[in-house]
Order: C-alpha cells, then structure tokens, then sequence
C-alpha cells in the first residue's frame, strides 16, 4: 500500500522518471515517511496504555531483593515496556537500590530500557520485518540479563556512591487510573511524542534515502564486510559514546545494510548507539563510581560486539 | 490541605507549581503548597518521575505534565 502511495507520488504525480538517484532517494522517503509514522501511533498509543500499569514505583517493588538471574530476567523484561531517557536514570537507580533490588538486577533494566523500546522495534519491523525486530529483542534480553548477572556476581556494591544508601523513601499512595484516563493519557502522550519525533525521524529518513539513492550499493562490502573481522568492534566503539535514539537510527541502519553492511553488525552497531552514550554516563557518575562506570561500559560492549559476531556467523 | 509540586529541569519542561497557583486563585481553595525541585527528595517521598504532584498524602500524577481542568478537579472534588 505504501509502495503504491509513493510510485504514485514521485513517478505519477511528479513525474520523474525511475532509476536515477534523486528518484530513488525521494522514492525510499515518500514511502518510509507515512508508513513508520502510522507505524509508530498504533505501537506508542499501545504501549502506553500497557506501561500505566507498570509505573516504577511498583516496579521496584515487584524486584526487590530478588533471586539473580530470575530477577535479571524479569528486569530485562519489564525494561522494554519502560521508558528511559538519559535523565531518568539516576532517579530510576536510587530508587531501585532504595528499595532493595540488588545491583545486578538493576543493571539488567539499565540495559534493556534503554536499548529495547517500541518505536525501535517498530522501524526495525516496518523496514527489516519480524524476524529482524524479533531478533533484536531476544539478543538484546539476552544481552540485558548477562550483562547484569555478571555485575552481580562480581559484587560491586562498594562502587555505587554511598549517600545512595543513605536515602529511605517513604510509602506513596498511588492514584490507580480507571480505564478511560489511561486511554485519554495514550492519547496525549501519542500526540506529543508524534510531534516531538516527526520531524527527527523525517530527516533521519531523509539520511536514509541520500544513502539508498547516491551510495553505490556493495560500497561497504569491501570496507565492513563480513572478511572484515574488525568491522564489529569497530562501529561498535564508533556507537559507544554517540546518542541517539533507535527511532533515529534505523533508516540509516537500514540503507547501511543495502549497501552491504553485514546484519549483525548493523545490529551491533544500532545496540551500542541506544543502550550506551557519553552523555548517560556524565549522569550515572552522580551514582556510581568512576570504576563501576568503566566495568559497566566494558561489559556492555563486550556482550554487544559478540552479539554482532553470533550473528554475522549464522545469519 | 497539603498540596505538593515535584517538578526537575530533566527532559520535559513544565510548570505544574502554576497550573496549581492558577486552580487555587479561581476555585478560592486554600492549601499549602509546596514545591521541590530535587530530584533525590522526591525519591525520598517516594516518587521516581517528575512532574508530579502529591494532594493530602496520594499521588494524583507523576510523570506526565496534568491539564489545568484536572488539577481545579482535584483541589475541589478530591483524588478521582
């Protein structure tokens, strides 16, 4: 259907003839634009309404002192549904530690909120398909739940910042919405987000379409192919320290791999761009240590870069 | 009664401790209101999102920025 809208715009309409680069490029726009925003409205009005039952506040209590690794789990999980910004991290972790989940389990949601969230996972199916978007959430639970299982058992509770064991919180009453003002919420924070993001994700389609249009395709198989073996660590250490949201990132993603960026470090590459950035670890240095930090951001990106190999080897 | 604002500079702008001034001003409401832009005292009082605001004890909204007509409901007809 989208594939018609925009034949019908760039060749019926405008006229313009198929083939050269220009037409391809505004093509791949007109028909990525409608089709991920539609996309996206559907998967965010959804979302919100499932995530207003799962506040943080009873997240936290759902965790504390939990087993490792049934909570490792269960934190992965509830991470995709959660929203995470950068800033919200800090408040997310006192309070989590305050109320007694254990460090590691922590971790695993520090991870997967951030690095798993629909809007990514809607562009990834909307452009890639199921079995890409599936993909990414396993290896990225996967991911989430190791990372934080191997911080827990390294017991690095001497390297969170001690006045954060200082803070007791107080229990709050919760207002327990009814049905209709969930859905009266969804609503509003749809919209918002819709007009937040349009834009941002137009031009980064726009990047997308220059790609799909002017790159010569097969350009990246002789720089990162798959007989590159340095490509995965390498766009990994180049996503480390960026920052952008999934919802950015996937168009480009997506024309990277026409031109012949290998699948799993295209993955590899989208994971370290959303789980990790410089500016989150500015802010998580009001919590945790220098060193908790650096162990933090190694192991991440350890799992990330075998991840994208894994996944190099049998895709 | 006590009526009380969280809001931090993070991601979202906003002015909840207004929205609250502005429904008291024309429902003539009494309350005492306090504001708190501290992220670590609203995790003390047991809130993990901002804005939020906090009316005789129960969290009526945390984490999204309410309606000027939500807040009037709430300081003259109490939580729903």
């Amino acid at each position: 259907m989208f594939k018609i809208f925009a034949d019908l715009v760039v060749f019926d309409w405008l006229g313009l003839t198929p083939g050269d680069p220009f037409t391809t490029a505004l093509n791949f726009f007109v028909y990525g634009v409608p089709k991920i925003s539609l996309l996206m409205t559907v998967a965010i009005f959804v979302v919100s309404i499932i995530r207003s039952y799962i506040p943080p506040e009873k997240t936290k209590k759902f965790l504390s002192h939990r087993q490792t690794f049934v909570g490792n789990i269960l934190a992965a999980l509830i991470g995709i549904l959660t929203p995470f910004c950068s800033c919200s991290a800090v408040p997310l972790f006192i309070g989590f530690m305050e109320a007694g989940v254990p460090l590691g389990v922590t971790f695993s949601f520090l991870v997967s909120s951030p690095m798993i969230n629909e809007v990514g996972l809607i562009l990834l199916f909307g452009m890639f398909g199921w079995k890409v978007a599936l993909l990414y959430v396993i290896s990225g639970l996967v991911i989430a739940i190791i990372s934080g299982y191997v911080i827990g058992k390294l017991k690095l509770e001497h390297l969170v910042e001690e006045y954060v064991y200082q803070i007791k919180s107080e229990d709050v009453e919760l207002h327990e919405p009814t049905f209709t003002e969930r859905c009266r919420e969804a609503k509003k924070f749809t919209a918002d987000f819709l007009k937040r993001t349009v834009l941002y994700i137009a031009v980064a389609m726009a990047i997308g379409g220059f790609i799909h249009g002017y790159v010569p395709s097969d350009f990246l198989t002789a720089y990162a192919g798959r007989n590159n073996p340095l490509a995965v660590p390498l766009v990994v250490l180049i996503g480390v320290p960026m920052y952008n949201s999934a919802a950015g990132m996937v168009p480009i993603i997506y024309a990277l791999v026409e031109k012949g960026l290998p699948l799993g470090t295209a993955l590899a590459f989208l994971m370290s761009v959303a789980a990790l950035s410089l500016p989150e670890m500015v802010i998580l240095r009001r919590v945790l240590k220098v060193k908790l930090i650096a162990i933090y951001v190694s192991v991440l990106t350890v799992a990330i870069i075998l991840t994208g190999y894994l996944f190099n080897a049998i895709v | 009664m006590k009526i009380e604002v969280f809001e931090s500079s993070c991601c979202k702008a906003s002015n909840v401790y207004g929205l609250v001034e502005r429904a008291m001003n024309e429902s003539g409401v009494n309350a005492e209101v306090t504001k708190e832009t501290d992220m670590v005292e609203a995790i003390k009082r047991g809130i993990m999102r901002t804005p939020a605001l906090i009316i005789d004890g129960k969290v009526v909204c945390a984490g999204r920025v309410p309606e000027y007509e939500e807040v009037a409901k709430w300081l003259l007809g109490g939580n729903s």
